[in-house]
């Protein structure tokens, strides 16, 4: 099996409580291929905070998921606001997550931190005005 | 201990998910902020929150959690509960608050991991 498996989702804006459903279903498909339990864990919990931060901050936006033997790749490609200091934003505890995201459980500036932990190779491009992309990767082996 | 134990020493009520009750739990995390959460990955990890929506269900999902007891009588809606079952994550409700509830499991030997950082 040397064929890439690519799986493409939308994320809609503004539906909090949708929030999660992309992350949801890469996480089972990769159970069902047999990925071993700790690189989905990655993906899931990684792929899952870059989800919840483009409906909190970007209107949505496209996930490609792209599935080799060696490892799996997200990338994360909204139309949002940018981000204008990613350090600053990279900093564990740092959040514009307004106060209503804080009391649904999120905005505690832990999103990024946490994609940075959980991937094996992480990378930001921002514009502001135009959009953000994050592109993750986790090894399989 | 098993879910059934967490049950017992909580006092609380199983909203879904009996057929699980035996399943083991190793560690326990008490949290309303989600991210927080995520940023600890534990094995066979029960989760305590205050938080009712339907992306607790969501994190315990991404984190592979086998229980989740909402503190403070808390109650999740129909949704949810739907959510847990397909996830085959037990629900459970305490009317404890959150720092009691954590504390009678810790005195049990329920642990929350190592120490960050």
């Amino acid at each position: 099996m040397s064929d890439k498996i690519t799986l493409h989702y939308e994320v809609s804006p503004d539906d909090f409580t949708r929030a999660g459903e992309a992350s949801s279903n890469v996480k089972s498909k990769l159970k069902k291929m047999g990925v071993n339990p700790e690189a989905v864990r990655k993906v899931a919990i990684s792929m899952y905070e870059g989800e919840i931060n483009m409906v909190i901050h970007a209107l949505g936006g496209t996930i490609d998921v792209i599935i080799s033997q060696e490892d799996i790749e997200m990338i994360l490609k909204d139309k949002g606001p940018g981000i204008k200091d990613i350090d600053l934003a990279m900093q564990a505890g740092y959040s514009t997550a307004p106060d209503n995201i804080r009391s649904l459980g999120f905005g505690a500036g832990m999103g990024l931190p946490n994609m940075k932990k959980y991937s094996d190779e992480m990378e930001i491009e921002s514009e502001l005005g135009i959009g953000t992309t994050v592109t993750m990767k986790v090894k399989i082996i | 201990m098993t879910v059934n134990d967490v049950k017992e020493i909580l006092g609380a009520k199983i909203i879904s998910g009996e057929e699980w009750k035996d399943k083991e739990v190793h560690t326990a995390c008490g949290s309303d902020m989600m991210s927080d959460v995520l940023a600890f990955v534990k094995d066979q990890s029960v989760l305590l929150t205050g938080l009712c929506n339907p992306q607790v269900i969501r994190t315990a999902e991404m984190m592979d959690i086998v229980c989740i007891v909402f503190v403070r009588g808390k109650l999740p809606d129909e949704s949810m509960i739907e959510m847990a079952k397909e996830r085959e994550i037990a629900l459970l409700t305490s009317g404890h608050r959150m720092f009691s509830a954590c504390g009678m499991l810790y005195e049990k030997g329920l642990h929350g991991g190592e120490t960050y950082r």
